[in-house]
């Protein structure tokens, strides 16, 4: 048996999904933008920073845009620490490295997370006063401080840099957050199989020892009674529509062929399930359920899914009802 | 059922939109949850244990919402837990958490289902092509529209069978003040004339996608028998499952929804749903899913779905009337669906369903979900009396 096929695979929603944040968490990101920490009073009476609309504890309301607002900071007090000495470039808050640190701004009862800036770890210590280095160009997120910084023993506390002024600007509703996700994928030794069959041209399918139904591209196991499908079987590259629907809307996904497009679900000739196929080389209102089809493979044949096109019309005649009736 | 009585003491809806950029996830969940309490004459502090359900993560983007969610919801210091079942989820949701009632663990459970679905795109979320398999990514229509054609063939149905339940679940949600679609002047010439999507789907034979959430406060029998307000019995509740992909599935009447409802009817004693239930609850993202669906729950012969309604058997003033608050057809906020069919079917047997209540004869109502490709079913019978023992 050959080495299963892997392949890259990036999970990532185009743009990135929208938050929208509410009231207090609002407030919270239009006073980054401001230059100010905003915090919340909950009804148990503890400082709540980054605001929650709740309390943490008793999950009572805050109140939303009518909550009991309060400016802390800028400096705080680090809680506990953590060193980072090697920073992973584009993915973390600092190109060099730097400490994790749960941070407690003056007059909050709440630590929140931010990245010290130190010249090295024998600079951090539980108990150290820091304050933020806000950015210059601030949009109501969390990067909206650069770092926080060490303050000296009696040094001033730096006020944020003024931002341009945008005339008109409301406040933040919501932010904007990409997530991706890379992934190695490996195909497993059943589907591996079957892809190295189409780059012959073949299509493979697998029976159990204890069964008499053929599954095309089986993925290893008899889908009723988890047998492995042991048993190789080649299967015609033709079959029977057992029904289908006409896709007229365009853009589903990057994949997609132009519409409009017949989706068919295809019995092949000695194989006991259906998948989809793409049905071309007739028009759409041409297709029927019954009508018999074949592979249309591609000139260079691969250990992929690229190797079958589409599929299109024979000319037999229709298979019979009776035929595919309990395939629907 | 477990040995113990349950009852959904509680209920809490949002009004469902297309988009509710004014709130953040946790207050979209909080605002179903605070009405369910209250509902219920409880606090945060009276709740042993919160269950959530919620769509495919790729939806949202929200990996581990149980984690984000704990002290939003009220969960500090107290179990709570997610469940996944695709579509059916707000379904499943609700049964996994009055299990934790029936079992005798928990007496006051919170459950609450949601979507926020303008965050991304559900069409995307289904359509993510994967290495090493064929995708010809047409969306849940392209899913389902084959089966659809399926049903047509199999059982003969008039073309526009679907187009009767778009008008007529749209009808019922002009009742139903918290459904997302309210089309005052919806016609079946009006369904006609929308776009066809996928043949056999026009677009109004599909649901919208919205942003809602769904709450529920499932109580001990003596804590339901100690409630201020009218309550609904469970009598009984069932899940089943089955693979995507087999030789010889059924794919049109799947074999997993009809052992769920048999099983279903046994526990609740139903012997003809279509006279023992007041109405039906159930889940329509595609309008000809309701005379499948008619059929798959027992509630006529195979094949006769149809007739019944085209009959008007399942309007609002029909014999059993199926989805009077609008439906899934009216509302779609995928991960809290199910849950809102349940609730409704409980709101129902509460005589709290306002305009779009129905006459109660039996005092039983049903509330179904179903998820994946056909493959996951939930599945509640909810009354206004106790089950007799």
């Amino acid at each position: 048996m050959s080495e299963a096929f892997q392949s890259k695979h990036v999970l990532e929603y185009p743009g990135g999904y929208t938050r929208s944040v509410g009231p207090v968490i609002g407030r919270f990101l239009t006073g980054l933008r401001d230059g100010r920490l905003v915090a919340v009073r909950t009804p148990t009476g503890k400082v709540v920073v980054p605001p929650t609309e709740y309390d943490p504890v008793t999950s009572e309301s805050v109140g939303g845009a009518d909550a009991d607002f309060v400016e802390v900071g800028p400096a705080g007090t680090v809680t506990t620490w953590t060193w980072v000495h090697k920073v992973r470039p584009g993915k973390q808050p600092l190109d060099h490295p730097f400490a994790f640190a749960l941070i407690r701004p003056d007059g909050a009862d709440t630590a929140m997370l931010g990245a010290v800036a130190a010249s090295g770890p024998e600079a951090m210590q539980t108990g150290m006063r820091v304050v933020p280095h806000w950015n210059v160009n601030r949009n109501g997120t969390l990067r909206d401080i650069a770092a926080w910084v060490p303050l000296p023993e009696g040094a001033a506390i730096p006020e944020a840099p003024a931002r341009p002024l945008v005339e008109g600007e409301a406040p933040v509703t919501g932010v904007v957050q990409p997530i991706r996700l890379d992934y190695t994928v490996t195909a497993g030794a059943a589907l591996t199989r079957y892809l190295e069959g189409l780059a012959q041209g073949k299509i493979l399918g697998g029976r159990s020892p204890n069964s008499d139904e053929v599954y095309a591209a089986s993925r290893g196991t008899d889908p009723k009674t988890g047998d492995p499908t042991s048993i190789e079987v080649e299967v015609a590259d033709r079959g029977a529509i057992t029904t289908f629907c006409i896709v007229n809307i365009p853009g589903l996904s990057a994949l997609a062929p132009p519409v409009p497009f017949v989706s068919a679900h295809i019995l092949l000739d000695g194989a006991n399930n259906t998948f989809f196929g793409l049905i071309r080389g007739c028009e759409v209102d041409e297709v029927r359920m019954g009508m018999r089809v074949k592979a249309k493979w591609a000139d260079v044949l691969k250990p992929d899914h690229t190797s079958i096109l589409h599929w299109e019309p024979t000319g037999e005649p229709d298979a019979p009802y009776e035929s595919y009736k309990d395939y629907i | 059922m477990g040995a113990n009585l349950a009852a959904v003491v509680g209920v809490g809806q949002t009004k469902h939109r297309s988009s509710r950029k004014d709130v953040s996830m946790a207050g979209l969940l909080r605002e179903a949850a605070m009405e369910a309490l209250a509902d219920a004459g409880m606090t945060w502090a009276d709740i042993d244990a919160v269950v959530i359900g919620k769509a495919p993560d790729m939806f949202e983007g929200v990996a581990m919402p149980e984690l984000y969610l704990a002290d939003a919801l009220g969960a500090v210091g107290k179990p709570m837990m997610r469940v996944h079942t695709a579509g059916s989820v707000g379904g499943s949701t609700a049964i996994v958490a009055t299990k934790l009632v029936t079992s005798g663990i928990h007496k006051r459970v919170l459950t609450v289902g949601f979507e926020k679905q303008s965050e991304s795109n559900a069409t995307w979320g289904l359509s993510v092509p994967m290495p090493f398999s064929a995708q010809l990514a047409a969306g849940a229509g392209g899913y389902f529209a084959p089966l659809i054609r399926g049903y047509i063939y199999r059982s003969g149905a008039p073309r526009n069978t679907g187009h009767v339940v778009a008008v007529k679940d749209r009808k019922a949600a002009l009742r139903n003040p918290k459904a997302h679609l309210h089309i005052p002047d919806i016609s079946l010439e009006m369904v006609e004339a929308s776009p066809m999507l996928w043949d056999p789907i026009r677009y109004l034979d599909t649901c919208p996608s919205s942003d809602g959430a769904m709450a529920l406060v499932i109580g001990a029998e003596d804590v339901a028998d100690a409630s201020a307000g009218p309550v609904a019995w469970v009598h009984g509740m069932a899940m089943r499952s089955e693979p995507t992909m087999f030789a010889r599935r059924d794919q049109v009447n799947p074999l997993a929804g009809r052992a769920c409802a048999k099983d279903l009817y046994t526990q609740a004693g139903i012997t003809n749903p279509r006279e023992d239930f007041d109405c039906a609850e159930v889940y329509v993202p595609f309008s000809w899913y309701e005379p499948m669906w008619l059929e798959n729950l027992g509630f006529c012969p195979e094949g006769d779905g149809w007739k019944l309604t085209q009959a008007g058997a399942t309007a609002p003033d029909g014999d059993i009337p199926w989805n009077p608050s609008g439906g899934v057809l009216s509302s779609n906020p995928i991960g809290a669906s199910g849950m809102v069919r349940f609730g409704e079917a409980a709101q129902q047997v509460r005589e709290r369903a306002g305009d779009y209540q129905v006459e109660l004869k039996t005092g039983r109502t049903l509330g179904h979900a179903y998820g994946g490709g056909s493959q996951f079913f939930s599945m509640w019978v909810v009354a206004n009396h106790k089950p007799s023992s």
